[in-house]
């Protein structure tokens, strides 16, 4: 059965390592749904977050594959319950066509979204959320004309508590 | 390691560095982006040699050769470009057999880099996917911490092939040369420590079973766990059947060595697999060419997998219990803890189905009634008239199952292969780089005509260097191993794999190297002895049946139950 699986990647960050964890995917034929690079909590330690639709088993495997590389601290996977995540999405719609009626506020109310900038030509209104409710929020302004739209990668941290740290402290110890 | 520090060009690094890591030989192949380095080997002949490979991919395989012998790492050299992209077959074949190897390439000036300079490639880029690590250096203070990371880590572990790639302007630059080895990589843990848990868990299994059953593969070389792997069959009692990589890590004449795995292995140690209870695979990974059909492999069996690869673990077959860690070790723990025994009713099954396979394959293999010579006498026969010690290297294809079946491999590292790339082509030059490890024992390269032809022109190699390498051509005028499957699944639509051969015999005597053709069985004994008693290189070439098959076989898609004897 297929699931949503966040998988989580700690390594100390290099130019070619991105290229190395694709190739991972591609070769097993698994289609990365969204990937995310950013730092960590941990100095010097960045974070990969990759979303992938497979089987348990598969991303199993996957995730022994991108640990076994030299560069990858650590790498762990977690179903949708047990992380928190969000997505960010940036829509660009006509000034006029929000400027007419109130139409435009109770959208942007009923979606919980905010306007980042205004201009003449155009609005560019931000919302997070997760994937259904940025996508809900397209539906409801593509009525109104949506010019440009982009929707980020997830970003997620886990529920355990377990901390990266407490990781990093055993793969140190498994060095011994 | 050296705390001094002197300026010298980044090039003059390079060989140090590799002074600095105890290589005494490289092989390789000079070009543009790669002659700073060349210049500075000129200095530094006395401490390191180089040896002229005929093309890259000779120096990969050499590499590789030197280093299944040795246990230590092979290096070799490469200019940018084609130099470069020529590597990546052996690569590739160190990547799947994990083989320790140090690749050095020449890159174009830095600043030249993505501009389409001559002869640019992105080498980093392509052996990406083919290499334990790889980086590109394009600073000179860079390239001593670069050498040390990819020794570390090709001979760490899993081995495995690293490449460092080096700018030609970080190849000249100067820096303050100070070699400090790497011994630890912070994200990277080379092996996992052994869980004494699961080694009493192993053990507790292990002494209850009924009908234990070992599998060995690479591993147990690459732990260099000769002595500890004896131990633990010997005590334990259990019948052990081998992987193509495995071979020579036990003599192939142990009471307790029940023969070769796979698709082309022996009957019993196939048709067993389903009737173990217990099933110990120690450092082997469970390849489709040995396992066959998954679903119907071992179903009945609990296994233990001894592995220092996590990823192994249950990739390919459901473990019961994983060892972790490297087999030396975990083999020394498990050998305290499990009980002295024999299997004499369970290791008879094995026994009855060798004779069953000698009465069918065997008598036809080692004394054929047709004219036409068979593979296997052949082997027999140089089998029987060598030393214990000596190497045997295989190119691939029939020639090489039938070699790895009937030749008795007596001593430790003494099989040389390529097992899961299956590259032709491979058995030339890593021959020669196994007698350049191992100058005191004889090296038998057994060939067919077509692998031979992919990599002939390493004579020139074997030749300029006074190599002594006996070279065995198995000639049956055919890409055998794939006419053998158009025979038998393709309606004998035998579509491209008849060679027209050249004379073996002129081309080796061009490279002033001594050569003879048998083409009937009473000369066969006395060609042998000449070949194998010759001072130097020598090639034999025997002419076999053209339309022999190698059995038993185990089809594709089918179980390791349902293996061919005909
Ligand atoms: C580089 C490469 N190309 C193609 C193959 C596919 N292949 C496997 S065995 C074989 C035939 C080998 O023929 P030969 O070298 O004459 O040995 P024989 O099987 O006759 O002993 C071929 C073409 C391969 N393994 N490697």
């Amino acid at each position: 059965m297929e699931n949503k699986y966040t998988i989580s990647i700690f390594t100390e960050n290099n130019i070619g390592l991105l290229n190395r964890v694709s190739i991972i995917f591609t070769r097993r034929h698994l289609n990365i749904e969204s990937i995310t690079a950013s730092e960590s909590e941990v100095k010097n330690i960045h974070r990969y977050t990759i979303i992938l639709n497979c089987t348990e088993e598969q991303v199993i495997k996957v995730v022994a594959q991108i640990e076994k590389l030299v560069e990858v601290l650590k790498a762990f996977y977690h179903l949708d319950d047990e992380t928190v995540y969000q997505e960010i999405a940036l829509y660009k719609v006509p000034t006029s066509a929000l400027a007419a009626g109130k139409k435009a506020e109770q959208i942007l109310r009923k979606h919980n979204a905010r306007i980042l900038t205004v201009e003449p030509e155009f609005t560019v209104i931000e919302k997070t959320g997760h994937k259904q409710e940025t996508q809900d929020l397209l539906e409801a302004l593509e009525p109104h004309g949506v010019l440009e739209f982009a929707r980020s990668g997830r970003v997620a941290v886990t529920k355990p508590m377990k901390e990266f740290k407490e990781y990093l402290y055993e793969l140190e110890q498994a060095q011994q | 390691m050296t705390n001094k520090t002197t300026k010298i060009s980044g090039s003059e690094a390079v060989v140090k560095s590799l002074i600095a890591e105890s290589v005494s030989t490289v092989f390789g192949y000079p070009g543009g982006a790669i002659m700073p380095v060349y210049d500075a080997l000129y200095d530094y002949q006395e401490k390191l040699k180089h040896i002229l490979v005929r093309h890259e991919q000779g120096a990969t395989h050499a590499a590789q050769g030197y280093a299944r012998v040795s246990g230590k790492v092979g290096v070799c050299i490469a200019t940018s470009g084609p130099g470069a992209t020529n590597l990546i077959t052996g690569i590739a074949d160190a990547q799947i057999d994990s083989t320790p190897m140090v690749c050095i390439t020449g890159q174009v000036n830095s600043h030249l880099l993505g501009t389409d300079a001559f002869q640019e490639t992105d080498v980093v880029g392509i052996s990406m996917p083919v290499t334990k690590w790889n980086v590109q250096v394009t600073k000179a203070e860079d390239i001593a911490p670069a050498i040390a990371k990819a020794f570390y880590i090709a001979k760490s572990g899993r081995p495995g092939p690293v490449l460092v790639d080096i700018t030609k302007d970080a190849q000249f630059g100067e820096v303050d040369f100070n070699y400090v080895k790497c011994t630890l990589i912070s994200s990277y843990v080379p092996a996992p420590k052994v869980d004494v848990k699961k080694i009493i868990e192993a053990a507790d299994l292990i002494n209850t079973a009924k009908r234990p059953y070992i599998l060995f593969g690479q591993g147990v070389l690459l732990a260099e766990a000769k002595k500890e792997f004896k131990a633990f069959i010997e005590k334990s009692g259990i019948p052990a059947a081998w992987t193509i990589m495995g071979l020579s890590a036990l003599e192939t004449d142990h009471p307790l060595n029940v023969g070769m795995l796979g698709m082309h292995g022996n009957y019993g140690p196939n048709l067993l697999t389903n009737e173990c209870d217990v099933l110990i695979a120690i450092g082997m990974r469970f390849d489709d060419r040995v396992t066959g059909d998954l679903s119907g492999y071992a179903k009945q069996a609990k296994v233990i997998h001894l592995e220092i690869d996590p990823a192994e673990i249950n990739k390919n077959v459901q473990t019961e219990i994983a060892v972790l860690g490297n087999c030396k070790e975990s083999l020394q723990l498990l050998t305290e803890v499990v009980s002295p025994s024999t299997h004499p009713e369970w290791l008879a099954k094995f026994n009855a189905c060798k004779q069953k396979e000698l009465e069918t394959v065997g008598e036809n293999e080692l004394t054929p009634s047709t004219d036409v010579m068979s593979m296997g006498e052949v082997i027999k026969l140089v089998s029987d008239k060598s030393t214990d010690d000596t190497i045997v290297v295989t190119d691939v294809g029939q020639h090489q199952m039938v070699t790895q079946r009937f030749y008795n491999y007596k001593s430790w590292r003494t099989n040389v292969t390529s097992g899961g790339l299956g590259t032709m082509g491979f058995c030339l030059p890593a021959a020669f780089g196994a007698k350049i490890a191992k100058p005191n024992q004889q090296v038998v390269a057994v060939i067919g005509d077509g692998g031979f032809q992919m990599t002939i022109q390493e004579l020139g190699t074997i030749f300029q260097t006074k190599a002594d390498i006996k070279i065995l051509i198995l000639n049956n005028e055919f890409l055998g191993m794939v006419r053998q499957w158009q025979q038998l699944f393709f309606d004998k639509r035998y579509s491209s794999t008849e060679m027209v051969n050249p004379d073996f015999q002129t081309i080796a005597k061009g490279y002033h190297i001594e050569a003879n053709k048998v083409e009937k069985r009473e000369d066969l004994a006395n060609a042998v002895e000449l070949f194998l008693n010759h001072k130097g290189s020598y090639l034999l070439e025997v002419m076999v049946g053209k339309e022999n098959n190698v059995f038993p076989m185990v089809e594709t898609g089918a179980s390791v139950s349902e293996i061919r004897l005909s």
